[in-house]
């Protein structure tokens, strides 16, 4: 005969276990036991039936020992499943099993472990509270180290390249940071605008010989341009619906840029887009084209390819600076706080005469002109563009960086990106489960943090302020 | 009440579908004077509010208001130029505040426009001008007064919609002054108050009447204080205007005490 606690701690779980197991089986059947492999005589089916069903038993397994951990037997789990998730990756004869029995194994001790510590539970789940001090001041270390960076000799080229990537979603994400987390407008189609911004630079420097240095105030304005027609008419939709034009407006930039192949070369894209110079004084080659000067001539240096690239890092940086110190100053602004006025409550701010189409259209146009910009940036460093790179995964990735981080929150947006895109570039080998450990990020921020990585807003104004 | 009229409304009515929420009513509001709006529930009051402020287009009659540019038509105004243009500010029945923004803050909103005029539409304020510092600091001091005056300021730098609910209500009200208004629209400004609350607040709706000459509308059910403060009272009844007089006289009306307790038992 059973007990009522042992009915509990061990029949409840194995009940969800088997549901649990059930899904799971339901789940791995299509997707881990029925693989196709390309052969000389096409797509061959090579079942893998015991692999599903192993799957299956992980789950069952993986779900019932949370199930007894919860029931209040935290200690003897912990000790299994780190034993397990120990033993995995050497027992198993398939990598990948033994890859996924060890990260479940790892997550049912890390519960276990909370459950069975609570005082560390208390003290994690109760937010990872980032000392107002740290928040100060991070942004100030977080610079000098970006300035100094690409003179130190730890970084490498592949190093430098990541950064300049970074650095790019960090300033597409306070670009979209404008609209989204300031003036409250859901905007899914962000990347039209960076678009925008690489297609006119590139076509801009081809046909009419701009550099990069006078096509970039000229993206810009189109972007805004394209931004304000836009803009227009839908911002007078409300919350769901405007970001469901936005996302069509996404994808209709990029169906644009796909078919009309006499501007834009069609799904060919642009090659050859003219390098970026060193503003328009000297180039970045060995041997400049006759009339023109190498930059390592100008200083009188050797010439070292690595130049160019640290000359990009410094632009990117610049450009991201550039869109932090303006939104930095727009919050303080009439129209900043209009933004937020507009996002807290649109009918009190218009009771209080503030104009709402205008506000909205304004930050509309001027995020777009700072997507324009990076787009503009992006074109000239890539030197390819086509409309691969403008996908709606973009704008989504760009939007993930802006909630992960913390809506409105410029440091947020910084830690989102360098976990976002940093890290995964960082570890090239784990890049089939990147989007594993994206929806494993958004799930923990929704857990844990659910407005965001850094979720305190600093007052625009305060009334010691004035005096 | 003499032919200083700020408010004239005339024949207004306001018309969903088949229900006439506001049937042809016509009333007046004089600077200097509070003038309340009553009825049960249902009578219109607030749709009367909503076509005044602009949230609502009548389906017909005139709403002209006096200002030192001739007189404006309200009824073709937009929401947020009732406020800009025609200065007449409200506040809502369910309180409305920028509750993630400080307090400070919702007060310097409130000043939006005469501040984004001086800051040349952003241009001057993005790179400090004087001339901009100088608006922003003397929107601070208009903030600071009227945050004095209902005892706020040391809730200044607080997140709004942390406030008790009683500092929310006075926060409405302040915000709304911020516009520097000719009329103030009030929508139940003493619901959920407790009896010191409401004291305190018909205190200064009487001094807001009094020192600065404002015009007052008022929508309210707590008739203690209706017939304490008002100037002039008018009642609706069904979307209908069943009486526009003096509170004493108000008391007294026969049509309105039976919209409000129904027909008399035949005696």
């Amino acid at each position: 005969m059973l007990t009522k606690a042992s009915r509990t701690t061990f029949l409840v779980p194995l009940r969800d276990g088997v549901l649990a197991g059930l899904v799971a089986l339901v789940l791995a059947f299509p997707i881990v036991g029925l693989p196709t492999s390309e052969t000389a005589h096409g797509l061959v089916l090579r079942p893998r039936i015991p692999e599903a069903i192993a799957f299956a038993v992980a789950v069952f397994l993986g779900r019932f020992a949370l199930g007894v951990a919860e029931a209040g037997k935290p200690r003897p789990i912990l000790l299994i499943a780190l034993l397990v998730a120990i033993a995995a990756p050497f027992a198993s004869a398939a990598p990948e099993f033994g890859a996924a029995l060890a990260i479940g194994g790892l997550f049912v001790a890390l519960r276990s472990a909370l459950l069975a510590f609570p005082g560390v539970a208390g003290r994690i789940s109760g937010g990872i509270r980032v000392p107002p001090v740290a928040i100060k001041r991070a942004p100030l270390v977080l610079l000098l180290l970006l300035v100094v960076l690409p003179l130190t000799p730890v970084i490498d080229r592949r190093l430098l390249d990541i950064a300049v990537l970074v650095l790019t979603y960090v300033m597409l994400g306070w670009g979209l940071n404008i609209t989204v987390g300031l003036a409250g407008l859901l905007d899914l189609g962000y990347v039209a605008f960076f678009a925008i911004g690489a297609y006119a630079y590139a076509l801009l420097s081809l046909t009419a010989g701009l550099s990069f240095w006078g096509a970039l105030p000229i993206a810009g304005l189109c972007a805004a341009a394209a931004g304000l027609i836009v803009g227009g008419p839908i911002l007078r939709l409300r919350g769901d619906y405007f970001a469901i034009v936005t996302l069509g407006f996404g994808e209709i930039v990029r169906l644009v840029a796909i078919n009309w192949s006499s501007l834009t070369g069609g799904s060919q894209g642009i090659a050859q887009i003219p390098r970026i110079s060193f503003f328009g004084l000297a180039d970045f080659t060995a041997t400049p084209d006759p009339g023109r000067r190498a930059f390592h001539e100008l200083f009188g240096i050797s010439f070292d390819p690595a130049h160019r690239q640290i000359f990009i890092f410094y632009v990117i940086l610049a450009l991201a600076l550039a869109v932090n110190a303006f939104i930095a100053r727009s919050r303080k602004l009439p129209l900043g706080r209009a933004w937020e006025a507009l996002r807290e409550d649109e009918i009190a701010a218009q009771s209080l005469g503030l104009n709402l189409q205008r506000i909205r259209l304004s930050a509309y146009a001027i995020a777009a002109a700072w997507g324009g910009f990076a787009g503009a940036f992006f074109a000239v460093r890539q030197g390819f563009i086509s409309p691969e790179s403008f996908s709606f995964l973009e704008s989504a990735v760009i939007l993930a960086i802006v909630v992960l981080g913390g809506v409105g929150s410029q440091l947020g947006v910084v830690l989102a990106a360098i976990v976002m895109i940093g890290v995964p570039e960082l570890v090239r080998q784990l890049a089939e489960y990147r989007m594993l450990a994206f929806g494993v990020a958004m799930v923990a921020i929704m857990v844990w943090r659910p407005s965001g990585l850094i979720s305190r807003r600093e007052p625009s104004i305060r009334l010691g302020d004035a005096t | 009440m003499s032919g200083d009229k700020l408010l004239s409304v005339e024949h207004l009515t306001m018309q969903f579908g088949g229900l006439k929420a506001v049937n042809d009513v016509s009333f007046a509001a004089s600077a200097s004077a509070i003038t309340a709006i009553i009825g049960p529930n249902g009578a219109g009051k607030t749709t009367v509010f909503n076509c005044l402020t602009g949230f609502y287009h009548p389906t017909h009659g005139r709403i002209a208001l006096k200002s030192q540019h001739g007189t404006i038509e309200l009824q073709n105004l937009r929401k947020h130029q009732v406020s800009a243009r025609a200065k007449v500010a409200r506040t809502f029945q369910n309180i409305r505040l920028f509750a993630g923004m400080t307090v400070l803050e919702n007060l310097i909103v409130a000043q939006h426009n005469r501040l984004q005029r001086a800051s040349l539409f952003s241009f001057a304020g993005l790179f400090g001008l004087p001339a901009y510092r100088k608006a922003e600091k003397d929107a601070v001091e208009r903030a600071r007064f009227w945050l004095d005056r209902v005892g706020l300021t040391s809730w200044a730098d607080a997140q709004a919609g942390s406030l008790p609910y009683g500092q929310q209500r006075k926060l409405e009200i302040i915000r709304a002054l911020c516009t520097e208004p000719v009329l103030l629209c009030l929508d139940e400004p003493a619901a959920g108050l407790n009896g010191s609350e409401t004291a305190e607040l018909a205190r200064f709706l009487r001094e807001l009447r009094d020192e600065h000459g404002l015009a007052i509308l008022l929508i309210e059910h707590d008739m203690g204080m209706v017939m304490g403060i008002s100037d002039h009272i008018v009642v609706l009844d069904y979307g209908r205007k069943i009486a526009d007089a003096a509170p004493a006289v108000i008391k007294e009306d026969p049509a309105v005490i039976r919209a409000y307790l129904g027909e008399p038992e035949a005696a």
